[in-house]
This record gives C-alpha cells, structure tokens and sequence, in this order.
C-alpha cells in the first residue's frame, strides 16, 4: 500500500484501526492521515467497510450495538477512542452529514440553531440569527430559504434538505465533516449543487466523503483512498494517494481494475 | 374457405365458462357483511337508547312541593282555590297537583289561585284544606349541565358535582400517569438493553391486565390507609378522590407507556444519529429531538389515557365514595358520574323511575366524551403516520 | 467564514450537560421501577390479607368432636354420621335425612355440615399477614385481654372449602363457587355470540372488503376503532336499556317457556349478561382477528385461486386455517378481559347475594368480579379477607388463559418457522 507524501499538516489519522461487529472483523487494520482543508473521497465496492471506517473517525460506530474498535484515531496528538475522551466533544469537532437527508421535524431555522444551542451557544438572539444566517449562506442554501425559515424542514425539496443538513452540521463550527454518501438519494442536479458546496467548504474545513460513484470521488476530492475486501471479507486499505495519480497511474493492479471497471 | 365448426365438446366448454350466479358464495357473502354491520347497530343502539331515554329524563314531570297548602276545602268545580300566603311564587301557565289532581293556574292573587281542573286526564274530585299544592317541574337542560346540586330525592339534577369529581380524578391520574408513562416509554425505547426491555414489557402487560375491580381493592386497602398515614386522618377522608385518582393513573401507566414507546421507537434511527453527529448528549437526543418528533403519537396516547380514565368505574365506585359532592379538595369524597351510574343501578332499579332516565343522560355526556377524545386521538395518530411512513 | 472561531463561540458546558444526562436517566429508570414497585404491591397486598391470624371461637369446638383421641378431621364417614345426628335438632335432621341419609354422604360433605352446623366457628377479630408475622406478641395479649374464650389461628382464608362453598352471609363459611360458576357460564355465552361474529366481521373486513373503499366498508372500520374506545360502562347501559329490557321475554326464557320455577330474574339473566360482555369485546376479536388475517401471505391466496377456488372456499380451506391461532390468541386475550369485568354487569343486574348454582342462561347470575366488589365493598374487615382470597382465584383464572395464549402464540410462531 502506498501514501501521499506527508508534506502536508495532518487534520485526523487513523494507525492499526480494526472494527468489529461482534466475532466479525469489518475493517481490518487501516492506516489513514486525513490532510487540512483537503477533500478525501473514500471509494470502493459496497460492502468493503467505506461506511464503518468514516463512522469510527468521530465514534458514531459506538451507536451501532455489539461494535469494538481496536487500534487509534489520532486528533490534535489525542487518540480520540482514549478512555477519558468524551464522545460528546468528539462529535461537536467532527461533524456528519448522512446519506438519506435526515433534518429534525423542526423548521429550518431550529435546525440549524439546535446544535449551536446544546452546545452552549454564547450570544445574543441577534447573534444566534446572525450565526445561523450565515450558516446557510456557507451552505449555499440562505437565498432559498430565507424568507421561510419557520417553515418545517421537512418542507423542502431532497437537494434543499441535505443542504439544509450540511448547514446544520456547519453551524457548531467542526474542523472536520465526515459525508456518508451524501448525495446517494439525490437526483443529478442537486447532485452537482452538493459537490460544488464540497469544493467551497474544502477551503475552511477538512473533508471526509464516502462515495460509490467515482466520477464524483475524481470530481469533489484531492486525495482518494481506495478500499476492498480481503478473503476474511473484512475491509482493508489497498492504495491511498493524490486523487489524479490514483486516477490515472493507480500502483495497485487491483486499483486499476476497479477505475477502469472491471470489477466492483 | 369453410369456417371449421368447433365440435360439440369444445361447444361444452365454451358454454361452462360462462359465469353463473354461485348462490352458497353471494348467501356467506351477505352474512359476513351482516356480522359487520352488526357493529354499526351497537353505535346506533347506543346513542338511540341513550337518546331516547334522555329525552324522557328532560320531558318528565317532576313534582316540587311549593309548601302553599290548601286554605279550606275544594269541590269538583271549584276553579278558584283558597291557598296560604306561605310557600313558592306561582305563575300563570303553571301546572299544579293537589293529591292525583293535576290543574293548570291560569291567574294568581297573594291567597288565591285562578285553575283550570282536571288536566292531563286527571279526575277533578274534592280536596280537604291543608293539602299540599305541588308544582310540576322538568329538567332543563340549562339546570343539567350549570346546576352545581344533585339530589334525585329533591328533584335537584344538576351534574356538575358529578363532573367535577370526575374531572378531579382525571386530572389526578394523569398527574401520575403522564410523567410515568412517558418516563417508562422513554426509557424502554432509548436507553433499555433488550435484556431488560423483554423484562420490562410483560411486566407491564401483567399490570395492565389485571381486572379493575383489583384496582379497586388495592386503592381501597392500600393506597388509601397509606395517604392516611402520610396527611393524617382528620386531613384524607376513608373515602376520597386522591386515592382512586392515584390508582387509575397506575392503572393507565401501562396504556401511556406502550403507546408511547411505539411513537418513539417509530422515530427514524437517522434523527438520533443526526443529533449525536452535532455533539448532543444521549438525553438532549430522547428530550428535544425523538420525543418531538414523535410528539404526536405521545399526544395521542396521552388522550386515549383521559378517556379511558374519565370512564373508569370500578376504582371510583369502590375507593372515590358514595354521594355527589360538589368539592374541589381531593381528600374528600365524592362521587363520579361513573360511580353514580353504578351506585344507582345495582340494586333493583325500577325501569320508569328518574333514576333509571337519569343514568341515561349521564351516560350520554360520558359517551360523547370519550368519544370525542378517542376521535380526537385517531386523528392525530393518523396525522403523525403520515409524517414517517 | 473562519474555522477555529469554535472556542470563542461555546461556553464549556460538558460536565453540567452530562450531570443533567444522569439525573435523565435516574427519572426514567425510577418511572420504570415505579411500575414494577406498584406491581409487586399489588400482589402483596392481597397475599397480606389471604393469610393471617383470627381470634375465633367455636360452639362446639373440635376437641369435644373427637372419638378415642382420633381428631374429627380424621375420622371415618360413620363416625361424622354419627357426631352429626348426635348433636343436630331433630328438625333439621329429618330435612337433611329427606334430602339423602346421611350415611350415603361422602366424608367431605358431612365434615363441612359438621363444621357449618355444629362446630359452627365465629370469627371475633382479624390481622393481615404482616401483622401476624410482625407484632405476633401483641396479638396474643390483645386476644387473651379482649377474647379470653377465643382460640388465636392462624388462617388461609383461601381453603378447598371457599371454592367449593357457595355465598354466604357468614364469612366463616362464604365461598366462591356460585361466582366461579357464573363467571364461567357468563363468559362462556359472551364467546359463544362474540366469536363467530367478530371472525365474521374481520373475514368480511379483510377479505371482501379490502381494496373496495365504499363509504359503508369505511364506516364500519372507522365505527369499530371507536366502539373498542368507548367506556365499558356504557355497553352495560345499553345491555340494560336492549338485553334486560327491551328482549326480555327472550332473556329471561320466557319466549321458550323456559323461566325456571320460582325464577325473579326477569331479564337479569346470565344471557343478558353474556351477550352485554359479548358486544363489549366484540371489536378486540374483530381487530384481533383482523391482524391474523392481515398476516396471512398473498400467495397462499393465489395459489388457491389459480387451483380454480372460489374465493369461499379459499378463506375456509386456506385463509382461516393459516390465521387461526392468532385469531384464538386474540380471542383468549378478550376472553380474560370479559373475566375481569365489572361495572357493566353490576349495570345489567348482576344478584347482590345468590346462594344457589347458577343451572342456565336464564339464571340469575353473579360473577367472581361482581363477588370481590361486593366484598370489599363491605366495611367490616374479615369481608376484605374474602376479597383477597377472591382476588387469587380470579388471577389465577386469568394466569391460566394468558398461559394458553402464549403457549398458542409460541406454537404457532415455531409452525411458521
């Protein structure tokens, strides 16, 4: 398995990271640096653990029953699976955006202000407005809402709700998005919306996109890791590097096999 | 070319395809339907029964004594009666009886009254002085439902003692039930291993099957002696609606719970894991996302546990006391309508009394009570489905 | 936008929100322990008041009864004759002998005639079981200060005997069997109308109804989620307002010249009361069934058709059998909540006192639940002791038909695989 040479500052890694569902090994032994303010697509065929490694890089895999994880994610020097890390605090500094899109039955603006809310919001209501405006606004989504935002979320249309998802997800200020397929249920056009967002967001924060489609890996990322299962069917690490050489000049036959379609 | 002539078997089947009328099929047919609808002559003979007696109960002629009495002897014709001053008003149109004589005033003096005799088939026949003068009355609905008396024995049919009771038993269960009830379903459905859930639910179904009267027992010789024991005897009488309210709220605990749990088990897994991606904590999750997003569904339970508890009978009619009682302290006893519905007709209950009319009434004030709220409820149960499904 | 502005912008707040994160969970686990605590109280309390002490006296105590040493309860059925003809006035003897010779009587018999007519006990005063484990010592000074010719037992007031003894105005001698007896009877009628028309109407529901949307299917869906919402009470108004009083020559017997000799019952019969508790759970079997119904597979339904069935036949040979222990389970879980109730009953008429065995539909009837309200209703304690005894018969009545329940339901879970 080959890396990206390591000149740039690393956001999040994962070092000798297994999961497990019960006895069965889903991932088995990943090493992963994820850059600053870059885009990481994660590819590979389904099944091979794309999800479950994207969960574990803020321990939402912990909401799944019966899971262990072994090995480290690294953050700011920290192993974020360490026994005094608390997963509330994990999870406000890595956000999630989910592949069907999810916004609570409250109206948008409550969606985008909740998290700020719990998380102990310091400002004034003014400020609060002002915060989730701008929210949406990073979200590309304020000038279509901005005169209904006590409109219920589950109002808008699939490319407006998953926008409306991300807003919510930047709004508690993470430094790093994890996006689980995110445009997975949408149709082409609010597809291409999304991944326009993604090369925006990319200049602020750090992103970690699972995709099954790899003309989107090749469009919205700077670095692609590529990933299959091996004979224990549990998913393994096989080339991660720059997204254009994995593109045109992948060092991994099995690499190659899957980008020009031969299998997967 | 000659058409060919289909063959007197291919005629045969050709003449079997035809449909024919399957007389066994349309005769189950007809009688399933009937079974059905026999559930629409319950509705039907629920509210014509309850109707139709109620209307005698507001059209019956109650006599009320107006403490005048005759001030000397009437013959048959006598159309103008000699009365005392003492006693009730009387007015023009007023129907009166004197013994089994029914007679209509037509004016009235301060001792003297102006009558038409022999009214509503009545004989007109003598009267000696010192009969009392009754004055015919009926229920107003105005006095049904404002009247703050209930005394069938002095003709008083004002029902809001009996409401009030009701409504205070009702408040008071669902103070124990609502919180609890949630707090079960919250717990069950967010935070139980299913260890622990396939405890927790069959003993919930025991509790919710287990027959009223037991309920009632247990009001009685439990809970009651225990709120003795905690305000002091001279505070909680031995019969009083804090105990049967407390009891029925158990009683529903169950119905909230289970009701509850399935709103919130039907919240999508996605909104949880949405919320814990922001950073919330497990409780900030279940409070201020799942149980609103299944808000409705809880409402409706919640609503469905006011009905049920506002027609609970068995519990008030053994621990909530005997008697209307127009009170707004919980300790004291005091009956509800079901409780007076139950008290009056065990018993031999003669079938043209007010007492029977009147059970009628009360129970089409409960019925359309109930029966609101448990639309009320459907619909919001089926508003929500249409939210996830 | 900037990035790291997140420090600035929230207040550290964790450990608070993870100590309101514990009080949460403290409040629902105590809500759910609540549940479980009342539970268990109910069940103790009536445990608490089957067992325990009674200061009781005796007319002729059982000392005085035994023969060469042999206790009375041990001794042969001659012997109990004899005792009985010894100790009986003349009267009420030759009334018994008229009835059967008391020699051909079994041992039972004459030992609860022994009991109830010579040894004839009295109970003087009461305790529950804790009292009675508790503050034993008490007792006895109470007993030996206020009753110096009591004897202090300890007693079960759930005996053999109180199944068998019918009602009676003597708690030492009152027993349940008239109530078990018409509980039976009540329920028995109640299933015999409620079934085949709740099946019936689910069957018409789900199969001839279903896909066709008329105004007349709706309303009858609609109709029988509100009847199964309507307070049980109201059904019992209408049974007296149709059953007791409008069909009463049916429900007394009376069109069939049936009427049992001496009968007062009019329509306040066990007819009247099963048919009440029928219309009562007529929409749980109706639903209940429905659910069974819904879920047979399709296919099974296909296959039959494209064997040339008619749709008839497909119900009765296909659809029915496959639903049936789902239907039963439903009809069980109806039938234990007809057991249980109450308040319609005592509107329908249910006897304040009945001492004879409830022969047919026509009887009079009361019923176990009718009993213990009647019971507890009392305000001298030792009737509170009955009720509780009452109160074991009746849950162990419904424990026996929940079993049955699942005991189906799990059979039928393990058929389907």
């Amino acid at each position: 398995m080959t890396h990206p040479p390591g000149s740039e500052p690393i956001a999040i890694e994962a070092r000798h990271l297994s999961v497990y569902y019960g006895d069965f090994r889903a991932i088995e032994d990943i090493n992963l640096p994820i850059y600053r303010n870059k885009v990481t697509a994660i590819i590979g065929p389904s099944g091979c653990g794309k999800s479950t490694l994207l969960r574990s890089f803020n321990r939402m895999n912990e909401l799944m029953p019966n899971v262990r994880t072994e090995g480290q994610v690294l953050y700011h020097g920290k192993n974020i699976y360490d026994p005094d890390v608390d997963p509330v605090e994990v999870r406000r500094r890595i956000g999630m955006v989910f592949q069907k899109p999810n916004p609570f039955p409250k109206s948008i603006y409550e969606n985008v202000a909740w998290g700020l809310r719990i998380n102990g919001f310091k400002g004034s209501k003014a400020d609060m407005d002002a915060w989730v405006e701008e929210a949406l606004r990073a979200a590309a989504l304020w000038d279509e809402v901005k005169d209904k935002l006590h409109q219920s979320g589950l109002s808008l249309s699939g490319g407006q709700q998953q926008r409306l998802c991300i807003a919510r997800a930047i709004a508690v200020r993470p430094e790093i998005i994890l996006m689980d397929e995110p445009t997975s249920a949408l149709d082409p056009i609010a597809t291409l919306r999304i991944e326009d967002l993604i090369r925006e967001l990319a200049e602020h924060y750090t992103i970690l996109i699972v995709t099954h489609n790899m003309q989107q890996a090749g469009r919205v990322s700077d670095y692609t890791a590529f990933m299959l299962m091996n004979e224990r069917r549990a998913g393994i690490l096989v080339e991660y590097d720059e997204t254009r050489v994995i593109f045109t000049n992948p060092k991994d036959k099995r690499t190659e096999a899957y980008i020009t379609g031969r299998f997967g | 070319m000659p058409v060919p002539t289909p063959t007197s078997a291919e005629d045969d089947i050709a003449a079997r395809l035809r449909s024919r009328p399957r007389r066994f099929e349309a005769f189950i047919r007809w009688t399933l339907f009937l079974a059905a609808a026999l559930s629409i002559f319950t509705t039907i003979g629920i509210v014509y029964e309850l109707g139709r007696e109620s209307l005698n109960f507001f059209t019956r002629q109650l006599w009320e004594d107006t403490n005048k009495q005759l001030a000397a002897a009437v013959g048959p014709t006598d159309t103008v009666l000699p009365v005392t001053r003492s006693g009730a008003a009387l007015h023009p149109d007023d129907t009166i009886r004197v013994e089994e004589e029914v007679m209509r005033v037509l004016a009235v003096e301060p001792t003297a009254l102006t009558v038409a005799r022999g009214q509503q088939g009545t004989p007109a026949t003598t009267h000696a002085a010192g009969l009392d003068i009754y004055r015919g009355t009926r229920v107003s609905l105005v006095e049904f439902f404002t009247g703050t008396q209930w005394a069938p024995q002095i003709g008083k049919f004002g029902m809001l003692p009996l409401l009030n009771a009701t409504l205070i038993v009702t408040a008071i269960a669902m103070i124990v039930a609502l919180p609890l009830g949630l707090g079960i379903a919250i717990y069950l459905s967010e935070y139980a291993s299913d260890r622990a859930r396939r405890l927790l639910k069959p003993t919930l179904e025991i509790l919710a099957g287990v027959p009223t009267v037991v309920y009632g027992y247990f009001a009685l010789t439990l809970v009651t002696p225990l709120l003795r024991a905690i305000f002091g005897k001279d505070v909680v009488e031995v019969y009083n609606m804090a105990s049967a309210g407390i009891v029925i709220g158990i009683l529903v605990i169950p119905l909230v719970s289970s009701m509850s749990e399935d709103a919130l088990s039907a919240v999508p897994q996605s909104l949880r894991h949405a919320a814990y991606a922001l950073g919330a904590t497990k409780l900030e999750t279940a409070l201020q996302v799942v149980v609103p997003a299944a808000f409705s569904g809880i409402a409706a339970a919640f609503i469905v546990a006011i009905s049920r508890a506002i027609g609970e009978t068995m519990i008030v009619a053994l621990a909530a006391g005997a008697g209307p009682n127009f009170t707004f302290n919980p300790f004291e006893a005091a009956e509800t309508i079901t409780g007076h519905i139950v008290r009056i007709s065990s018993g031999d209950l003669s079938y043209d009394s007010i007492d029977y009319n009147s059970i009628f009434a009360l129970g089409l004030v409960l019925f359309f009570m109930t029966l609101t709220l448990n639309i009320i409820s459907q619909r919001v149960v089926r508003k929500f489905r249409q939210v996830y499904d | 936008m900037k990035t790291n502005g997140a420090e600035d912008l929230f207040q550290p707040n964790l450990p608070r929100r993870h100590r309101i994160g514990r009080w949460g969970l403290i409040l629902f686990q105590i809500s759910t322990l609540v549940g479980i605590v009342v539970l268990t109280a109910l069940v103790l309390n009536v445990l608490n008041r089957t067992f325990g002490y009674v200061a009781m006296t005796y007319q002729v105590p059982p000392e005085a009864l035994s023969i060469n040493g042999i206790p009375v309860e041990r001794l042969h059925p001659l012997d109990l004759a004899y005792l009985l003809r010894q100790h009986l006035p003349p009267d009420l003897l030759a009334r018994l002998e008229s009835e059967g010779p008391l020699e051909q009587r079994d041992r039972r018999e004459l030992l609860d005639l022994l009991t109830t007519k010579v040894m004839r006990p009295k109970v003087l005063e009461t305790w529950t079981l804790a009292q009675s484990i508790f503050c034993r010592q008490a007792i006895q000074t109470r007993v030996e200060r206020l009753y110096p010719d009591a004897r202090l037992v300890f007693r079960s007031w759930l005996t053999p005997e109180f199944l068998t003894r019918p009602q009676s105005s003597r708690p030492e001698f009152a027993g349940v069997r008239t109530a078990v007896l018409g509980s039976l009877w009540v329920v028995a009628i109640t299933i015999a109308f409620a079934f085949p028309i709740g099946v019936g109407t689910a069957i018409y529901l789900e199969e001839y109804a279903k896909g066709k949307d008329t105004w007349v299917n709706r309303i009858i869906q609609t109709n029988i989620n509100n009847l199964a919402g309507v307070p049980s009470i109201i059904y019992g108004i209408l049974g007296l307002a149709i059953f007791v009083r409008a069909l009463a020559p049916l429900t007394s017997g009376a069109i069939f010249g049936l009427v049992p000799e001496g009968a007062t019952a009019n329509g306040r019969t066990i007819l009247s009361a099963g048919l009440t508790l029928g219309l009562l759970i007529l929409p749980i079997i109706i639903i209940n069934s429905q659910e069974a119904i819904r879920a047979v597979p399709k296919s099974l339904r296909l296959a039959s058709y494209a064997l040339g069935a008619t749709q008839w036949q497909t119900i009765w040979h296909h659809v029915l059998p496959s639903a049936m222990p789902g239907i039963l389970t439903g009809t069980i879980l109806a039938m234990s909540r007809a057991i249980g109730e109450t308040a319609p009953l005592i509107v329908v008429g249910a006897s304040t006192f009945i001492t004879v065995d409830p022969t047919g539909p026509f009887s009079k009837f009361t019923t176990l639940p009718i009993q213990i309200y009647q019971w507890t209703a009392r305000p001298q304690d030792v009737f509170r002791h009955l009720a509780a005894a009452a109160i074991i018969v009746l849950l162990v009545m419904l424990l026996a038909l929940n079993a049955t329940a699942i005991i189906l339901r799990n059979r039928y879970a393990k058929r389907r695989g």
